[in-house]
Parts: C-alpha cells; sequence; structure tokens
C-alpha cells in the first residue's frame, strides 16, 4: 500500500491541477446545479427545495418551454442533415484528385474555424438584414427578400443556413473515411456494372456508415447545444417571436436575466437528458446500419 | 471466348510515359501470364485491357471489337484484384451475386449461377460469411467465383496469388490450373513470380520497362532465352551469367581459361555466357571447367545450392541433386558443356549457336 502510494504518488502530484480543475469547475458545478435543479433559488436568498415542481411546472403550465423544445428539435433535425450532406458533398468533390487540394481544404476549412464565433454571428445578422447583401443580390432578379432574421417564418432556417455554413470539421472526417475506401472496390464495382449512384449507395455509404454515424452524434449533440449565434441573431431573447428561442437560450434567460437559477438548472437537466436519449437512440440504431470493419465487439 | 489483341499500346501519366508501345495477340483460350519485375507495366496493361485505366495511344481490341471507349462492364470480362477487392459489407452471396444483379439478371438465373460457382469453387458453407470471416485462399476463392459467375469472354487476374503463404499459393495455383482446363477461357494473368508464369501458362509474356522483352511458351523462354534479361528473369535460382571475350581466335571466360570454341562464327560476337545452376558439372569432365572455393552450402532436402566463388572472383550458384558431400571452405572443380550453356553479344542478346 505504502509501497503503491510512493511509486504513484508524482502521477498524482502532476495530476493534481488538472484534478482539482476537474473537480472544482466540472463535477462540482455539475452536481450543484443537480441539486438546484429541485429549488428556487435567486442567487440573493438561500436555495428553497421544492422537489419535482421546477419540472412539474415545465411540462405542463411553461408554454415558452415547450416552444423552445419544438424551435431546438426544428433546428436538430434540419441543421444536422443539411450539414451533413452538404459536408459529404464537398468531400466527396474534394475526394477527386484535383490540383491545390490542400489549398481548398484549407479554405473550405475556414468558416468552420470562424463560424462559431460571435464576430461571424454578427456578420451574418448584417448579411440577412433586410437592406443587407443577400437582399440586395435578390433584389438585382428582382426578388424583394423577406425580414430574415426578424420574421418568425426565416429566422430560424438562416441559422440553419449559418450552421451548415459551418461543414469544414464534418467535412474533414468524411474526406478521411472516403480516403479510407480502397479503390479497387470501385474499379471491381465498375466492371460489375455498378453504375456510378449504385457505387454511392452499395459501396460509399456502407464504407462511411462508421464515419456517418461519428458525424450523426456529434453534430446532434453540438445542434443541441445550439447557443452563440442564436443568442446574437435574436438579441438574446428568442426573438422574434420566440422563433430562435432554443433551449439553451430559455435557460440562459431564466438564469441570468430573470435570476431563476433553479428553473434554469432543471431545464439544462432536461436537455442533458434529452441529448442522452437521443446519442442512445444514435448508438442503439446503429446496429443496424453502420457496418465495421473489424466486426462489433 | 474472345483473344484480345494490343496494337502499338501507350499508357502516360502526365509527360511520364510507362508502356511504350506494346504489340500482342493473344489467341483465344490461352493462358497468357504477363510476368516482369515491380514498375515494369504489366499492372497497368491489364487495367487498360479490363477498362478501368484509359489506353494513351493505340487500340485494344477484345474478339472482333475495339474496346478503348467501351466501358469496363461493357467488355464482357471479369477481373480478380491482388487485394481481392470483395465487398466487405457484403455477404459471399452478395459478392457473387452484386455484379449479376446490377446487369438486372433474373433471380433465378442468379441465384444458378451463383450456385454453380460455389460448387465448382468448394464455397457453399461460406455463403453467410462476410469477407473479414474468411482465410485468405477462401477470400481468394470468393473473388475467383465472383468472377466466375459473371461467365465472361475473358478474364483477367491481377497477382491473386500474391497475399497468399507460399502453401496456400501452390494450391491455388494448381486450382487455377484446373479452371482454366474446365472453362477453356481466355485468362491473362499477371505476377512478378516467374514460377507461378512457368507453372501456368500456355504463353508467357516477359516484360521490362514498359517494353515486352520476349513472348513464348514456358519452354522456350527457358531454353531459349532471346536476351540477358529474360535470361536471368525466367529460371530459379536464376541464370548465372559469366563475362566472356574473343580474342585472337581464343574465346576466354575468366576462371575457365582460353579455349577455341568450335570455330563457329557467332563465337567472335559472344560477350556473355549463361549457365543456369543445374546444368554446371561438378567435376572437370565438361567442355571447359574451374576451380573453386565453397562459400555456403544451402541444403534443401530433394536437392542443395552451391555457392562457389571462383578463383577469377566471379560468384556462381550451382544446382545439385542428392546429398550434399561439400561443406563451406572446400574446393570444388566445376565445368560447362557448351551445349548446356546460352551465349550472349555485347548488347546482351541470344546468340544462336
Amino acid at each position: 500500500m505504502l509501497s503503491a502510494c510512493r511509486r504513484n504518488g508524482p502521477g498524482y502530484i502532476f495530476l493534481t491541477p488538472w484534478l482539482i480543475g476537474f473537480l472544482c469547475l466540472t463535477i462540482g458545478p455539475i452536481l450543484i446545479s443537480l441539486y438546484l435543479a429541485f429549488t428556487r433559488y435567486d442567487i440573493v436568498n438561500p436555495p428553497q427545495w421544492v422537489g419535482l415542481e421546477n419540472f412539474f411546472y415545465m411540462f405542463t403550465m411553461d408554454e415558452r418551454f415547450l416552444k423552445a423544445i419544438r424551435v431546438t428539435f426544428t433546428y436538430v433535425f434540419l441543421s444536422v442533415p443539411c450539414k451533413l450532406v452538404f459536408a459529404l458533398l464537398v468531400a466527396m468533390i474534394l475526394d477527386k484528385g484535383i490540383r491545390a487540394i490542400g489549398l481548398y481544404r484549407s479554405l473550405f476549412y475556414l468558416p468552420s474555424i470562424l463560424g462559431g464565433s460571435i464576430a461571424v454571428a454578427i456578420l451574418w445578422k448584417q448579411l440577412f438584414a433586410f437592406n443587407g447583401v443577400i437582399n440586395t443580390l435578390l433584389s438585382l432578379i428582382g426578388i424583394t427578400g423577406p425580414y430574415w432574421l426578424n420574421d418568425p417564418d426565416y429566422a430560424l432556417y438562416t441559422l440553419v443556413v449559418l450552421s451548415m455554413w459551418q461543414f469544414g470539421s464534418p467535412m474533414l472526417i468524411f474526406l478521411a473515411g472516403l480516403r479510407a475506401i480502397p479503390k479497387e472496390l470501385y474499379e471491381a464495382a465498375e466492371i460489375d456494372a455498378a453504375s456510378k449512384p449504385r457505387q454511392f449507395f452499395s459501396i460509399t455509404l456502407p464504407l462511411l456508415s462508421p464515419v456517418i454515424f461519428f458525424n450523426v452524434t456529434l453534430q446532434m449533440i453540438e445542434a443541441f447545444k445550439a447557443f452563440s449565434s442564436a443568442f446574437i441573431i435574436s438579441r438574446g431573447d428568442g426573438a422574434p417571436m420566440d422563433s430562435l428561442l432554443f433551449v439553451t437560450v430559455y435557460l440562459y434567460n431564466e438564469a441570468f436575466a430573470y435570476l431563476r437559477m433553479g428553473y434554469a438548472s432543471a431545464l439544462a437537466w432536461v436537455l442533458f437528458i434529452i441529448i442522452a436519449i437521443f446519442t442512445a437512440i444514435a448508438f442503439i440504431s446503429s446496429r443496424y446500419w453502420v457496418y465495421y470493419e473489424g466486426g462489433r465487439s | 471466348m474472345a483473344g484480345v489483341t494490343l496494337q502499338n499500346i501507350y499508357k502516360r501519366f502526365g509527360s511520364h510515359e510507362v508502356i511504350h508501345g506494346i504489340d500482342l495477340t493473344i489467341d483465344d483460350g490461352e493462358f497468357v501470364v504477363l510476368v516482369g519485375p515491380s514498375g515494369c507495366g504489366k499492372s497497368t496493361i491489364l487495367r487498360m485491357i479490363a477498362g478501368i485505366s484509359e489506353v494513351s495511344d493505340g487500340v485494344i481490341m477484345i474478339g472482333e471489337r475495339i474496346v478503348n471507349d467501351i466501358p469496363a462492364f461493357q467488355r464482357n470480362l471479369s477481373m480478380v484484384f491482388q487485394s481481392y477487392a470483395l465487398y466487405p459489407h457484403m455477404s459471399v452471396k452478395k459478392n457473387l451475386a452484386f455484379g449479376l444483379t446490377n446487369l438486372k439478371m433474373p433471380k433465378r438465373e442468379i441465384d444458378k449461377r451463383v450456385r454453380e460457382a460455389a460448387e465448382i469453387l468448394q464455397i457453399n458453407e461460406l455463403m453467410d460469411r462476410k469477407p473479414r470471416q474468411l482465410s485468405g485462399g477462401q477470400k481468394q476463392r470468393v473473388a475467383i467465383g465472383r468472377a466466375i459467375v459473371r461467365e465472361p469472354e475473358l478474364f483477367l487476374f491481377d497477382e491473386p496469388l500474391s497475399n497468399l503463404d507460399a502453401e496456400l499459393r501452390v494450391q491455388m495455383r494448381v486450382e487455377l490450373a484446373g479452371l482454366y482446363k474446365r472453362l477453356g477461357t481466355t485468362m491473362i494473368y499477371v505476377t512478378h513470380d516467374q514460377t507461378e508464369a512457368m507453372t501456368m501458362a500456355t504463353r508467357i509474356v516477359v516484360l521490362n520497362n514498359g517494353r515486352i522483352e520476349q513472348t513464348g511458351t514456358p519452354y522456350e523462354l527457358y531454353n531459349s532465352p532471346e536476351n540477358l534479361f529474360v535470361a536471368g528473369f525466367i529460371g530459379s535460382p536464376k541464370m548465372n551469367i559469366l563475362k566472356s571475350a574473343y580474342d585472337d581466335g581464343k574465346f576466354s571466360v575468366p576462371g575457365f581459361g582460353n579455349f577455341k570454341h568450335r570455330g563457329d562464327a557467332a563465337s567472335n560476337k559472344t560477350a556473355f555466357i549463361g549457365v543456369r545452376p543445374e546444368q554446371f558439372i561438378i567435376g572437370k569432365n565438361g567442355d571447359i571447367s574451374a576451380q573453386g572455393i565453397i562459400e555456403l552450402v544451402e541444403y534443401l532436402g530433394s536437392e542443395f545450392y552451391i555457392y562457389v566463388r571462383l578463383d577469377s572472383g566471379d560468384s556462381i550458384l550451382v544446382r545439385a541433386h542428392g546429398q550434399s558431400q561439400f561443406k563451406s571452405g572446400d574446393n570444388i572443380d566445376l565445368s560447362i558443356e557448351f551445349k548446356n550453356a546460352h551465349f550472349f553479344d555485347k548488347d546482351g542478346l541470344w546468340i544462336d549457336i
């Protein structure tokens, strides 16, 4: 025991800064938020235990929460497939041996580095303003563009387009996946009279399925957690008419605008459970559509 | 069945030319092996015939049809790849049926052909397995099965046995030869292994640096190599090549001394003499003889290889049968009979003496 401590001691000492950070800044707040989810807490007064009241209110009386769920789900189910299809399309184009491929790869990845930043959300706001670049271009061909970001019918879709613009990271992963598919399989398929679409559906997609699964799971979690762009574009409160009221934006408002920390914590835990359920669904369903070269362990 | 004709075929990758004008005619029902060292262009030629690589110049005909612009699947051929190229996510059965399904063949016909191929190759029990659950030999059988279900006019094999271990390679070689006998279809087979070429081919095409060095039956290539490259490439262990010289009516081979060689006019052109390892005579009973020191003896059971350094400094390899009484460091006398030797001029071309 003593010798084990002596042997491992330096390791733990080196781990200490990270362990302190992990315990105080990750595990601690998680546990505290779990406790707060069952309380009423406004920062000024000590938390008051209310049991399941926050959750009861959320699911039975809070219409804004249901609206936030609808907005978040619409965003997730639109932005994830759109972004992944677009990323796969670009990856397939880049997979063809074209010149200066490295340059294109970097250029296409660039929006993903910038895309999540607040500056770009502001830029996006300018582009889609009523008298912004998009509407100016549309007016050239005689179309009067709508109030993209102020019209509740369009605002969410504009955000979906913004998310598609950040396709770089899944695109690079797709590209690596495409590169890993042996070229002989396509040659064999060509001799086997498989048309290009048939090759795509019978070879590319099945062999890319682990990468697709990885990207779907990761992007889905990201989309559920999307906050900064919606926050900036909606001016922080989910406007217009709550059409950009993501669960994250709603819980931020509850926490920091109305100081309802207990309710905000409950919202955060509900979002966490939703993400966990959908991730689990993705994993369970993967048994039926994901092909692993080495088999399933 | 169909023959294949290559007329003045060139292949360039950008400005880099790898095939420099190949002319070759393969008759109906031949088993032709393209053999040569790595990078000689043999796989490139096969891929051009298959239609998965474009021809830069020249004409390829399968049967009476020019196929340069005809897509691979319309050339009525099948190809077996070195890596097997089995679709990893499909069962063996689906792998076999994939091409036929794409051709929109009736299901009953597909089932019949798949069943027949499975029987020929004895893979009936593997039909529901995925390729990863198969051994190398089984994978190769499935790959061959996928080729034969198409009932093509032409089979192409791109080094199909090189991923197998030595024992399995010999077994599959025999099976392929049996398959050829059974189907009688034209086969073009690419390999860098001259033993595969010698054992299976009805005709061998030896390639080097994108050019044909010689075409002929295994017997012709072994006994009448047209040049030093073919002489060195065909035969295992390879032929011993000794420099020789002709001066003042006398022909000399270093280590073996000077001698007057039968007076043939050709001998004055001789610059190299080639002797296969099994054609050396141990002792002094040949036409010319030399002395050397044994550097190494490799005992292989039925035969043994003796590595000898001649007094002239040249190293040669001798193959002998029976029990070896030789050991490293011993002196040895070796002699050559002219009727068993090969003579080459200074350009490396064979001289018929």
